[in-house]
């Protein structure tokens, strides 16, 4: 192994370390479980998405529970990158995000809905 | 009308609140429909739970039909564990009318869910009518997961697009149009260019004598945006109806009863058939609203009358059905 490899391997290690480092600051239950990405729960209760805002790691499952006795769904704004069908009350939706980045959502039946998960890197 | 001892829960057998009186004044109430009549070019709406008040030589006119909305059918939470009953009530109540109205307008959730064992129940619960002839538009929870695909292989025959048409019966042009198609995040309803396209080469040729009837399920105007209540792009589509004397705007969607006078145009909601939904901005959230028997009066308290008076300065006047001399002039918003 050459010396320039050993320096890149020792940066990455830095990086890794700095961004667990993060995770766990925001969200200390998930401190010792770094290898295993935790679902992270977001609650549809009386047509809001709570939290609006939540941010996970890349490779973090969010999964969404709604509890209105309405339907919802959660769609990605630009519908593609990711659409539930029509969650009934107590019905569950769950998505894992691999790519970093923001990504806004609503319901497409209720679009004044609207919330975002940032995934960070 | 005034509260008493009738409207008190008298026995409680299920220990829920509910006596069978109370549930069946709720039937009555949750089971609304419109009972539309066309005189000289005017439009008259009736409160179908109300009709029974009303004198039968008063309901005779060029055209007559009813408006029902918002059955929801698949829908049972505690709002109405029952939207089967509600809405066979409301179809019972349209064939106890003295005389038969031409047709019927759905307009739209028809289904909770878009799942066609719901869609075939309202088909089936429809075949009871002594009125044949529905007239659908679509509601954002028939669009739910296929954009409408089952909803236009059941509905849509002879439609445009997503779904609008338009067809004349007896000298009133009526138009359907579909604004629960692609909403987008924190968005209104919306027509879309090719449907307002369509509307404005729709009514070019018509006389600006023809009485027009638009029905929608989202309310073309703008009723509390916060929670969705109107469409972003209605303004359009209302400039092309501006030189006809007599327009009538009918959507369901807020599952209440509201009217508004702009100019030439009335604009009415109509009730649904399964559950109520809170006034604008008077809850957290507009979701079903559970209803003591006891209030049920109180939200019955709407317009149940309404003139239209073509070429004129448009007016809605309200008459109660039970004194149906007592006209005033109204204007809500």
């Amino acid at each position: 192994m050459d010396r320039n490899r050993i320096l890149s391997n020792c940066i990455a290690g830095v990086c890794l370390a700095g961004m667990v480092f993060a995770v766990a600051g925001r969200n200390p239950a998930r401190a010792n479980t770094s290898s295993e990405p935790a679902a992270t729960e977001v609650k549809i209760d009386n047509f809001t998405f709570a939290p609006g805002t939540i941010t996970v790691a890349k490779g973090a499952t969010v999964k969404w529970t709604n509890h209105d006795d309405i339907p919802h769904t959660v769609v990605s704004d630009d519908k593609s990158t990711f659409k539930s069908k029509a969650l009934d009350t107590d019905d569950k939706f769950s998505y894992t995000f691999d790519k970093a980045g923001t990504y806004n959502y609503f319901c497409s039946i209720h679009p004044k809905m609207t919330a975002k998960v940032v995934v960070t890197e | 009308m005034s509260h008493n001892k009738k409207d008190e829960i008298q026995v409680d057998h299920n220990h829920d609140g509910i006596d069978r009186r109370g549930f069946l004044k709720c039937m009555a109430w949750a089971g609304t429909g419109t009972f539309c009549l066309i005189q000289g070019g005017v439009l008259k709406s009736y409160s179908l739970s109300r009709i029974g008040e009303l004198d039968p030589a008063q309901m005779k006119g060029e055209l007559s039909f009813a408006q029902i909305s918002d059955s929801h059918m698949g829908f049972n939470k505690a709002a109405n564990p029952d939207v089967v009953a509600t809405f066979k009530a409301a179809i019972e109540k349209i064939n106890a009318l003295p005389h038969a109205p031409e047709f019927l307008l759905h307009t739209g959730d028809i289904s909770h869910l878009a799942k066609p064992e719901e869609f075939d129940t309202v088909d089936q619960i429809l075949k009871s009518a002594v009125t044949k002839d529905v007239f659908f538009v679509p509601g954002e929870h028939d669009f739910v997961g296929d954009d409408g695909k089952q909803y236009l292989e059941r509905y849509g025959k002879g439609s445009k697009g997503s779904g609008w048409y338009s067809f004349d019966k007896k000298g009133v042009h009526f138009v359907g149009l579909v604004n629960v198609l692609d909403l987008k995040a924190g968005g209104l309803g919306t027509l879309g260019h090719d449907q307002l396209e369509w509307l404005e080469d729709d009514v070019k040729s018509l006389s600006a004598s023809t009485p027009v009837v638009v029905f929608a399920h989202i309310p073309l105007w703008s009723i509390y945006p916060d929670w969705g209540w109107g469409t972003e792009d209605s303004a359009q589509a209302l400039a092309y109806l501006k030189r006809f004397g007599s327009v009538t705007v009918l959507n369901g969607h807020i599952h209440q009863t509201m009217q508004k006078v702009e100019g030439n145009v009335t604009f009415h909601t109509a009730a649904s058939t399964a559950f109520p939904q809170p006034q604008p901005g008077k809850a957290d959230s507009p979701g079903p609203m559970k209803v003591p028997a006891e209030q049920l009066r109180n939200l019955l308290g709407v317009t149940d009358v309404n003139f239209v008076r073509g070429k004129h300065a448009v007016a809605i006047v309200d008459s109660k059905l039970s004194g149906a001399n007592e006209a005033t002039q109204q204007s809500n918003y």
